[in-house]
């Protein structure tokens, strides 16, 4: 049932990220093999695989973090909006305004918890005035259901928050400089069920406007919070559909095994 | 018996211990050492252990005591007749322990010494050939005070070396008793280590309270010479020889405060940028030959930054600066010594800072780089604040350092006392003072050396307070922050 209503929605969107051909290099070692993929607008995609088969560094390509790491080489092409992102006259630090990105850990910075979502407007120059920037920043938190718990701090130190509502806060941070597309590394991995469940809700609110890649090793979120779903192995893209036919009805036998917790 | 056999004898023991320990602990479960509590070499250790500490510890205590012991009985023994006008006893029992030093080296050269204690004059002049200078005859009762010491020190070490043979022997045969399967021998040695760290710690500490102790005694004696509130607020230095002077602490303090400053202002800015560089810039080759060579500025002696400050820095600014400003004509100056001093810093700031930047998490980095911020917005934004409190003791590290530099001062800003704004004009600091005090024919109980303690007092509460200031600012942070 939950895959026919999603199938109607998902085919008549537009690709919002394209790559094809997208090798990476660490060095010498080969990590992500000759990818493919079509990530769409206003779609919850999720990237499973077992550890260290290049979900994050396909991920850190889609913003071009990885141009932080020495010896990290990109090839293939990248699309954003049919826009090639490696091409030499694209910023990546304004590629990365647009593209937003929520990490593995929580890493909110020491700064109080206003300060922390105000961050990418106030470099960005996105608010004239401070009564727009509070704005920005209570419509955020409201959207990262943390309004309600950190209303009466905003002064306090990000830090001080306990480990569900430092990434929810990291969320909303991430949301402040209206991205294009949301970057998620396991956001999930350090938190309890019942902030993963916040979590969760709140990527299916946020594919109303963006559209959202998350990382996740647990299959269960996978199914619950995506509409397409990539399953990768040792560097390579194995697999790529619907997260109902992935999880229901997968055509590779990798993905089987995958699923089924014979490969891990 | 020597102290050096003493020791080696109980160390023999000890060895015997181990070996006998750890054998009777193999031999306590027929050589099936699962049984045992501990590996066997544990039983070895603490029995070892048990024979050596306690006999050690005697031995030191002994030597400590024993001195205050025995001269209180030899000095009951001076005339105070013989004690002359206006001096304490400490000099004639100075004089005791001289020749009862003497009298020592003398017998161990195989020399008669019955007859010389007989005739005090001939007992001068065998001494002085000995290399032992008398300036008087030795009168009778320091030389009965002085056969008193001899005799009561031999007993006492007579009973120091039987007393720590047996605890030696006490301590082998005890912990050889405690030897059986069941005795805790690993967790007993624990126990010793951790007396160990203890009394280590316990040295570091009680020197510091006795360094402090003995510059507050000294600096009481003076403020009983020379009024506080003079030495606190008068803003004149001039100590004359003959007692009189004035000895106003505030323009040593000026000098000190505004070198130091100086030296900062220099010091802080490049130290902390090169850190950044280092830290976020730099590739690794290049990292690893720039920090070495930042570092090699903190290995240069003093004196050769103080020659360096004399013979260029001091000339260039007063050809460059101060005569064409009209500012004056003195080849030293506060700036050249601040400047100098600064580059001396450098690396105290430099180093520290780029191991704090380092030390911040990548995550913070990436969180900061993944919102499009720009390297340099990151490391404004984000590094430095979650460095700052570590940033913060390194400066106030260098700032110690400025405070409590000397050579530099001396050579690069001289050695005059002023009170003045004029970055060109020379000035002193406070460690110039206490040493220029310190140095030549002075008697030590006159204000105008005592006030070197005073000026050390003034000197460490200054420094203390900036280490006090360091951590509240470092604890702020860390409230915040972790
Ligand atoms: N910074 C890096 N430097 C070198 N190799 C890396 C780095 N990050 C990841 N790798 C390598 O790339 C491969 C994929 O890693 P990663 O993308 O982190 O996997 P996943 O997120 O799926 O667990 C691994 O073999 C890993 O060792
Ligand atoms: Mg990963």
């Amino acid at each position: 049932m939950k895959d026919q209503r999603l199938e109607s929605r998902v085919d008549t969107q537009t690709i919002k990220i394209q790559a094809r051909g997208a090798q990476v290099y660490y060095g010498t070692n080969h990590a992500i093999k000759d990818v493919d993929v079509d990530i769409l607008d206003k779609t919850v995609t999720a990237f499973i695989g077992p550890s260290g088969c290049g979900k994050s560094t396909f991920l850190r390509c889609l913003n071009r973090m990885n141009d932080t790491i020495a010896s990290c080489r990109v090839e293939g092409k990248i699309t954003l909006d049919d826009e090639d992102i490696y091409d030499p006259r694209v910023d990546p630090v304004q590629l990365r305004a647009r593209i937003g990105m929520v990490f593995q850990k929580p890493n909110p910075f020491p700064k109080s918890i206003y300060d922390n979502v105000a961050y990418g407007p106030k470099i960005h120059g996105l608010t004239r005035n401070k009564a727009e920037l509070d704005a920005i920043v209570e419509s955020c938190l409201r959207k990262a259901a943390l309004w309600n718990e950190v209303k009466d701090r905003l002064a306090a130190p990000g830090t001080g928050l306990s480990g569900g509502q430092q990434q929810r806060l990291c969320i909303a941070r991430a949301i402040a400089t209206s991205p294009e597309v949301l970057l998620m590394d396991e956001p999930c991995s350090a938190l309890d069920p019942i902030a993963t469940a916040q979590v969760e809700e709140l990527i299916d609110e946020l594919r109303s406007q963006f559209s959202v890649v998350i990382v996740t090793h647990s299959m269960q979120q996978a199914a619950r919070v995506s509409q397409r779903t990539a399953f990768f192995h040792l560097g390579n893209l194995v697999e790529y559909g619907e997260t109902g036919q992935i999880f229901t009805n997968p055509i590779d036998p990798r993905t089987e095994s995958y699923i089924s917790g014979r490969i891990g | 018996m020597s102290i050096g056999l003493l020791s080696l004898i109980i160390l023999v023991l000890t060895l015997v211990g181990y070996v006998v320990g750890k054998s009777r602990a193999i031999a306590s479960v027929a050589g099936d050492i699962r049984k045992l509590h501990s590996l066997p070499p544990f039983y070895g250790r603490i029995t070892a252990l048990l024979t050596a500490v306690p006999a050690f510890l005697l031995i030191i205590g002994w030597l400590l005591a024993e001195p205050l012991v025995l001269e209180n009985r030899a000095l009951a023994l001076i005339d105070p007749a013989e004690i002359p006008q206006g001096q304490s006893a400490d000099l004639v029992m100075s004089d005791v322990r001289r020749v009862a030093a003497g009298l020592d080296l003398l017998e161990t050269r195989g020399e008669a010494i019955a007859p010389l204690i007989a005739a005090p004059d001939q007992l001068k002049q065998a001494m002085n050939a000995a290399g032992i200078v008398l300036q008087t005859e030795p009168t009778p009762s320091t030389l009965a005070a002085t056969a008193a010491l001899r005799s009561a020190k031999a007993t006492s070490r007579l009973a120091m070396v039987v007393a720590a043979i047996a605890l030696t022997l006490g301590g082998l045969a005890w912990g050889l008793s405690r030897i059986k399967p069941e005795f805790r021998a690993r967790n007993a040695t624990e126990g010793f280590a951790m007396w160990l760290l203890i009394g280590c710690s316990l040295i570091a500490v009680l020197t510091t309270v006795g360094i402090v102790a003995s510059l507050l005694v000294e600096s009481l004696h003076f403020f009983r010479l020379y009024p506080i509130t003079e030495f606190l607020f008068s803003t004149q230095w001039a100590p004359k020889f003959g007692g009189g002077g004035t000895l106003g602490i505030v323009p040593l303090l000026w000098g000190t405060l505004y070198v130091s400053a100086i030296a900062l202002l220099v010091a802080v800015p490049i130290g902390l940028l090169s850190a950044i560089y280092l830290a976020e810039y730099a590739s690794r080759a290049t990292r690893s030959w720039v920090k070495p060579a930042i570092e090699v500025l903190a290995g240069i002696p003093t004196i050769v930054y103080g020659l360096f400050a004399l013979i260029t820095v001091g000339p260039l600014l007063r050809d460059y600066f101060a005569q064409p400003l009209g500012l004056g004509n003195s080849s030293s100056s506060v700036l050249t010594a601040g400047l100098v001093m600064g580059i001396m810093v450098i690396p105290f700031v430099s180093s520290l800072s780029d191991d704090i930047i380092n030390a911040v998490p990548q995550s913070l980095r990436d969180g900061s780089l993944g919102l499009g911020a720009t390297p340099s917005e990151t490391i404004r934004q984000v590094v430095l604040p979650a460095a700052l409190p570590g940033i913060v003791g390194a400066v106030l590290l260098a700032a110690s350092r400025a405070i409590g530099e000397t050579m530099i001062v001396v050579m690069g800003a001289g050695a005059a006392a002023r009170l003045s704004l004029n970055p060109f004009d020379a000035m002193t600091t406070v460690t110039v003072k206490i040493v220029s005090q310190l140095t030549g024919d002075t008697e030590f109980a006159s204000p105008e050396t005592l006030v070197a303690f005073a000026l050390g007092l003034t000197l460490f509460v200054l420094t203390l307070c900036l280490n006090i200031l360091a951590l509240m600012i470092v604890r702020k942070y860390r409230e915040q922050y972790e």
